[in-house]
């Protein structure tokens, strides 16, 4: 259609570069599904932050937003994992009881006087094991993941409880809460000071691999485009059963780290904790743009669907007059409108 | 190449494969030389595919020896295949949609650097090997989704080209391209086969196998019967040794149906006014009468199964009107085209039509128990009757109603589905692409049986991407292009296939704006 104009080549140059810059976006935009509920996403966030911080104040403050990292850095481990998963049109509802197993064991076992270095590597070993448990049953004996998830977290929650019923505190002075000591990087007035624990940098180190993992290695293009057709991945002869096996297992790894990351922080471990963590992490990973049925979606997009679900926490604490019997409600609500979203960008692209 | 110039790239000797049951290959032969197209000829269920995937280890054979470049191998799964220079590109389009073009080209050899896969360099590599087949104008981050299916198809054989294969396998690529995009792949293929790759191909289109190929290798019941050069195989005599007798089957079924019977005064069954879906079928209008078979002609997308949708209820319109036998009706769901008398049998058999996991006996009764409604199961005396009367009527092979439908040939699960219509007693049977990928004789088989069906008072819509089919099936024939109709004909001995082509080609649009083609890439 275009009509070449003489002068067209002296000129070019500039504005094709910017505009292939431009439309590379544009094409991502309109192309993959997830990213437009992922940005929107990330508009709610911005939209939450200046709303409460203009309805509540000192939300846009070093110590909210620290703290909105620190308490949330466990989910966001577990949302990187069970983004992975679902990308291959998996999902892993074992994730929250195997925080409970570990940091059980993990508390037990640095009380009882194991080097706490060596608990900490127990508690992540206690979630690869499970991730394996789950993956040898979805890829050697063609279990549902759905179910072999399911079993792994009945199997991780009784376990936890034989172990103990009761909170079994950590030692006041154990090196392990030293991975949930707050570390003052910005001295502000008063308490607002910009702070991190080892925990948050954990989480950051894990996007950034997660990041790595599931866009620059074969590994990762593999989980996609088994969420996007598992027969044609086969046939094209891509390592199907060993990728998806992997990712169980870096899941399961995963929670075993938040785990640490939790009890590290609380100082306690006991056989409810974790309770639900796996359906606020897939809460998270679904508000974040990725698709249930896989093949879409984008681990940073979890991360900001945890910081998300963390931030209307503040938010209904800070506004005092929700119930907060209406926390799981609204949770409930914002998936809901998320779960549309997605539904009418796939329509719309379809017409 | 270390091997000899002349000796097979392939040899498979003795190869035997049993399912429970079954004897699908016994004692089978073939070989494959560099440089040649190769096509497997054989009716459905005469163990063509279960050859092409013993080769490419998707199935362990039972006895036999593969050699492959000389040397003896055992594969177990496609990769081992692929590692061993065999690639395979399949009837459906086994790639990934929700990837980029160039990603599906290099799936599994993305180019890595220090960082992890180096996407600048993986997109140029696949514009390099999509240049390589004519495909350079491709941009290839765009998502696979965009392309037609021809194209996909394209887009599936230039993997092929990435892992640098030897043997490349064809499974059926054609049968969803139109004229046009078939003789894109196929200067694909001879260029391919010009540069040593050695080609085996499969299709049912008797004209693209002896455009294409050099050789014929033929199976009958999961037996070797020969291999031939194809330029001294006359077509007649391929066919009598693919069925193992003389072929009656493909006499002209149509010759007799020339004559229209309809009256021109009685009131039509279905009467369509207008109807359309905004975006998927412009308004249309055309009447249906009991008796009368009623061809949708037009390439791929042209609207066909679209309209045909509306017409059972499977799709919503929302526009126009529709009378059956001169009543209003209202067609939302296909429990409401159902009820009214329509049944639609799809072009999508594998995803819409049969449930795999399900038996002959379950996959026959589906519509019939739909239709009553689930509380009310069908007796299993009726369902037994039922079963009978269509594996024995239709002739589905084996007939046995308690195997599973995904262990049935592709012909014979279209007899089931189209069993399944039937014990609906429809008044019109709409018909989606009943002959796409099957073998001659199930096909003519088919055919007759749908002959059978009008002259016995049920209105049909044949819809076939095989003009040739619908010219010497149909009673009338309506041309679709760009989601309209374009022209309707009675069929007379002056309707031919030239005349339906002629009019797809010279219409023009009225819509200036309508898309590009993605075709044009390749023309």
């Amino acid at each position: 259609m275009s009509t070449v104009t003489p002068d067209a080549p002296a000129v070019a140059t500039t504005p094709k570069a910017t505009q292939t810059w431009w439309r590379g976006v544009v094409r991502t935009l309109t192309t993959n599904p997830s990213t437009l509920p992922t940005l929107a996403s990330l508009v709610i966030f911005v939209g939450m932050l200046i709303y409460g911080e203009l309805a509540y104040g000192k939300i846009l403050q070093y110590s909210t937003i620290s703290n909105l990292f620190i308490n949330n850095a466990h989910i966001i481990i577990i949302a990187a994992g069970m983004t992975m998963v679902i990308v291959t049109g998996g999902i892993d509802l074992s994730v929250g009881a195997i925080v409970a197993l570990s940091s059980v064991a993990g508390v037990m076992l640095a009380n009882a006087g194991l080097n706490p270095w060596l608990a900490v590597g127990v508690m992540v070993l206690i979630g690869s094991v499970f991730g394996l448990f789950s993956g040898v049953l979805i890829q050697y004996f063609n279990v549902q993941p759905f179910i072999a998830t399911l079993s792994a977290m009945f199997l991780a929650r009784g376990l936890a409880a034989i172990l103990s019923t009761d909170a079994e505190k950590l030692d006041k002075d154990s090196p392990i809460r030293l991975l949930g000591a707050k570390i003052k990087l910005i001295d502000g007035p008063k308490v607002n000071d910009l702070e991190i624990t080892a925990g948050v940098i954990l989480a950051f180190l894990v996007i950034v691999l997660a990041f790595y993992l599931m866009h620059r290695t074969r590994t990762g293009r593999t989980a996609y485009a088994i969420g996007g057709s598992e027969p044609s991945a086969i046939l094209m002869g891509l390592p199907v059963h060993r990728t998806k096996l992997w990712l169980y297992v870096i899941s399961g790894t995963l929670a075993g780290m938040a785990a640490v990351v939790y009890t590290a922080r609380i100082g306690v471990g006991q056989n409810i904790t974790g309770d639900g963590w796996e359906m606020q992490a897939i809460a998270a990973t679904v508000i974040g743009g990725t698709l249930l049925t896989g093949g879409a979606g984008y681990v940073l997009g979890s991360v900001v669907g945890s910081l998300v679900l963390g931030l209307m926490i503040v938010l209904i604490t800070r506004d005092g007059t929700v119930p907060p019997e209406w926390t799981t409600i609204i949770t409930g609500g914002i998936l809901l409108a998320f779960v549309l979203l997605q539904r009418a960008v796939t329509a719309a692209r379809r017409n | 190449m270390i091997e000899d110039a002349n000796g097979p790239v392939v040899e498979m000797r003795g190869i035997s494969i049993s399912f429970p049951g079954v004897k699908a290959l016994d004692n089978v032969d073939f070989r494959l030389l560099p440089g040649e197209v190769h096509t497997l000829m054989g009716e459905n269920g005469a163990g063509k595919s279960t050859l092409i995937k013993a080769l490419t280890g998707v199935y362990r054979i039972d006895s036999g020896t593969i050699v492959v470049n000389g040397a003896e191998v055992q594969f177990h799964g496609t990769a081992d295949a692929q590692r061993a220079g065999i690639s395979t590109v399949y009837q459906e389009v086994n790639l990934c949609t929700n990837l980029s073009i160039g990603e599906n080209v290099m799936l599994g050899h993305e180019v890595r650097g220090a960082l992890g896969v180096n996407w600048k360099a993986t997109h140029a590599a696949a514009a390099e090997v999509l240049a390589g087949m004519g495909l350079g104008d491709l941009d290839t981050r765009k998502p696979l989704s965009t392309l037609s299916i021809a194209m996909q198809q394209l887009v599936a054989l230039s993997r092929a080209m990435v892992i640098d294969s030897t043997v490349l396998i064809l499974d059926e690529p054609t049968s969803s391209l139109d004229a046009h995009e078939v003789e894109a792949l196929f200067g694909v293929i001879r260029r391919l086969r010009d540069s040593g790759v050695a080609i085996l191909f499969v299709s049912h289109f008797l004209d693209q196998v002896y455009a294409i190929s050099d050789r014929l290798t033929v199976l009958r019941n999961g037996q070797y019967i020969g291999e031939y050069p194809t330029a001294e195989l006359p077509r007649n005599e391929l066919i009598s040794l693919m069925i193992g007798k003389d072929l009656e089957a493909l006499a002209e079924l149509g010759s007799n149906r020339r004559s229209a019977r309809r009256s021109e005064d009685a009131v039509p069954l279905l009467s369509a006014r207008g109807i359309g879906k905004r975006g998927s079928v412009r308004p249309t209008d055309l009447d249906i009468h009991a008796g009368e078979i009623l061809g949708f002609a037009g390439l791929l997308g042209s609207g066909r199964t679209e309209l045909a949708r509306l017409l059972y209820g499977a799709d919503k319109a929302d526009s126009g009107t529709i009378e059956i036998k001169g009543k209003p009706v209202s067609l939302h769901s296909p429990i409401s085209g159902l009820t009214t008398g329509i049944a639609y049998s799809t072009e999508n058999r594998r995803d819409e039509g049969i449930v795999g996991d399900l038996s002959v006996q379950e996959n026959l009764i589906l519509a019939v128990q739909a239709e009553r409604g689930w509380l009310r199961p069908l007796p299993s005396r009726q369902a037994g009757e039922i079963v009978g009367k269509y594996v024995a009527e239709l002739n589905v092979r084996p007939p046995d109603p308690d195997r599973l439908v995904k262990n049935l040939s592709g012909g014979n699960q279209q007899k089931v589905l189209l069993g399944r219509w039937l014990a609906t007693h429809p008044e019109l049977l709409i018909l989606d692409e009943p002959t796409r990928g099957i073998d001659v004789g199930a096909k003519a088989e088919i055919q007759e049986s749908v002959a059978q069906l009008a002259e016995a008072g049920t209105a049909v819509i044949f819809i076939s991407s095989e003009l040739e089919e619908v010219v010497r099936m149909c009673d009338r024939i309506i041309v679709m292009k760009d989601r309209e109709k374009i022209a309707e004909f009675d069929a007379g001995p002056e309707v031919t296939v030239e005349l339906i082509v002629d009019t797809i080609a010279s219409h023009q649009a009225g819509d200036p704006a309508q898309p590009s083609e993605e075709g044009g890439a390749v023309a």
